[in-house]
């Protein structure tokens, strides 16, 4: 057995043995799905102690309508929200990034601090702070729950940094750019045209993990007095613990669905980009 | 002809001198629009980001009158400030130690799959959730298993008579924070963790090999020295993650204050007593100071990392 480690494959040695990695994979595995699991049990529970689907019934049943409203508003909040900031992602980091790219490569260093900055701040400080700001806004434009935005586009700030800069990595910018300037493209067929479609996973990645930060969203929400998704099942929480939990979970494996769609984009993209590779012709 | 020639000279030159102008205010113009590009985001980085920081760091120091005065520092002396600066310190420590340790051992099983499999991308995302996951859901989590009525709570009373909750309903309480932290730290463990683990050369392990080395010694003399500035990096990251968090702690416990960011949410919502939003900025500017402690140790480390990852 020893002997066929040592003239085995050099991966097999330094990864831990079969056994032992079920064995790992298996413990951590079941202890963390032990608290979800119980989310999924408590939400059969009757009230007489045996198991039922009428708690899930009951989501959709019109009848309850009235008592679920607020979901329904923290959701529909929530979606406002994340599509904001997926927005403000689009629009601002992702072509300021490019920018400093083309033009100002001596930036580079000083906006990959200021983007991950906000990892060091935690999102309590922040809301210390922009208490009297939003106490401005809400005069000036409102206090809509869609400008709880500009405060979250700070808070994916280093994750939609990091998703769009391994993108704007991988690819050579400038070359690109200036082929299509020096075929007759403006600027904003460069940026539409031809950047943005070679920048697409980096985009959808740094969009789709928005969304997942936006959607799980509760301090600064709750302490600024807005709804979204993460306030409302807290109040609902109070009233019907059932519901809140069926929604949880339903969120939960929503975020999953969105993560694993981010790590299949990007293993497709690298394996057709190392395909080519492979081939010597 | 000697005079058509000076005027070509001329004339050539007076080209090139109009070409240098013109190309360098072209340049000059283009660098202008270029340099207003950057605008719209620093504008939004300065209101969002460096204005907020700046009030809730300023706004400790200032009476409500906007008279400077360091006597609001004094609110860090208060025992129960203190108390909840400590709960704070070591709970972050206890789970980023545990949560370390436990993800570091996740990541080494991790290495048994292909990259690119469908195993990793599982445990990628999953991992991507859980770390995001603190937060209210995640109380709820808690509290269908080890709450009062709770999944485990059921069980290991009726099935093995043991009563968790015969000390009290700690679930509600400070330790009852310690498996829920521990939820999030692992997964972003893993996150921050596996990469440097991946980037573990094999070649590593076959010189050793070549060298009479076992994988014993692998691990102790190369594999470990070369993870280790990996492994405290992501250790701080998990300290700094636990104590910045706010929203489990909030979710589960909406009695009481027992750490800083809950002392935070008392000050800022509470109506009776008069002042107590400096007190909010106060407690703001020390967990920051810890904050930037626990990050400038983070570069540092971060540093060292880097050497092995060329």
């Amino acid at each position: 057995m020893a002997g066929l480690t040592r003239t085995g494959t050099v991966r097999a040695t330094i990864a831990p043995r079969r056994p032992t990695t079920w064995l790992i994979l298996g413990v951590v595995g079941l202890v963390f799905l032990i608290p979800i699991a119980s989310m999924v049990a408590f939400t059969f529970r009757t009230s007489g102690g045996g198991y039922d689907l009428s708690h899930w019934v009951a989501l959709v049943d019109p009848a309850n309508a009235g008592k679920y409203a607020p979901i329904w508003k923290g959701l529909q909040g929530s979606l406002v929200l994340a599509l904001t900031t997926v927005a403000i992602v689009l629009f601002l980091l992702a072509p300021t990034m490019i920018l400093v790219t083309l033009r100002f490569p001596k930036l580079r260093r000083p906006l990959e601090f200021l983007c991950l900055l906000p990892l060091s701040i935690p999102a309590i400080v922040l809301v210390v702070g922009l208490a009297p700001i939003y106490l401005s806004i809400g005069r000036t434009v409102g206090t809509g729950v869609w400008t709880l935005a500009f405060a979250y586009g700070v808070t994916v700030l280093p994750y939609a940094y990091r998703a769009i800069q391994a993108n704007l990595d991988a690819i050579d910018v400038r070359t690109l750019s200036e082929a299509a300037r020096s075929l007759g493209a403006g600027w904003g067929s460069v940026l539409f045209r031809v950047l943005a479609p070679n920048l697409r996973v980096g985009l959808l990645s740094a969009s789709l993990i928005s969304v997942a930060v936006v959607l799980g969203e509760f301090t600064i929400a709750s302490l600024l007095n807005r709804q979204n998704l993460q306030t409302a099942l807290f109040v609902v929480n109070k009233q019907d613990p059932y519901v809140a939990v069926i929604l949880a979970l339903l969120a939960l494996l929503f975020a999953f669905l969105l993560l694993l769609a981010i790590g299949r984009v990007g293993t497709a993209t690298a394996l057709r980009r190392s395909t080519p590779r492979k081939d010597p012709t | 002809m000697g005079r058509r020639g000076r005027l070509d000279q001329v004339t050539s030159a007076v080209h090139e001198g109009v070409g240098a102008v013109d190309s360098g205010r072209r340049r000059r113009r283009a660098t202008a629009p270029a340099a207003l590009g950057l605008l719209p985001f620093g504008a939004y980085v300065a209101v969002f980001l460096a204005l907020p920081t700046g009030i809730a760091l300023a706004s400790g120091l200032f009476t409500s009158d906007g008279a400077f005065t360091l006597e609001n520092l004094s609110a860090l002396a208060d025992p129960v400030i203190l108390g909840a600066f400590w709960n704070s310190i070591w709970l972050s420590f206890l789970t980023a130690a545990i949560g370390a340790v436990v993800g570091a051992a996740l990541s080494y099983a991790m290495l048994g799959f292909p990259e690119d499999g469908r195993a990793r991308s599982i445990v990628d995302a999953a991992s991507g959730v859980l770390a995001q996951f603190g937060g209210v859901m995640l109380a709820f989590a808690f509290i269908a298993t080890i709450g009062l009525q709770g999944v485990v709570t059921v069980f290991l009373r009726d099935v093995f008579g043991v009563d968790i909750f015969a000390d009290g309903a700690w679930i509600y309480e400070l330790p009852g924070l310690v498996l829920p932290y521990i939820y999030f730290q692992v997964p972003l463990m893993v996150i921050t963790f596996l990469p440097a683990l991946a980037g573990l050369k094999p070649q590593w392990m076959e010189a050793t090999l070549t060298l009479g080395g076992t994988p014993a010694t692998f691990w102790w003399k190369v594999g470990i020295p070369v993870l280790a500035p990996s492994f405290f990096a992501s250790f701080l990251l998990l300290i700094a993650n636990a104590f910045s968090s706010y929203a489990t702690a909030a979710a589960l416990s909406s009695q009481g204050s027992s750490i800083v960011p809950l002392q935070i949410r008392t000050a800022l919502t509470s109506e009776t007593v008069l002042g107590r939003e400096n007190v909010a900025g106060v407690l703001a500017l020390g967990m920051i100071v810890i904050m930037a402690v626990v990050m400038c140790a983070y570069a540092l480390v971060q540093r060292r990392a880097a050497r092995w990852q060329a």
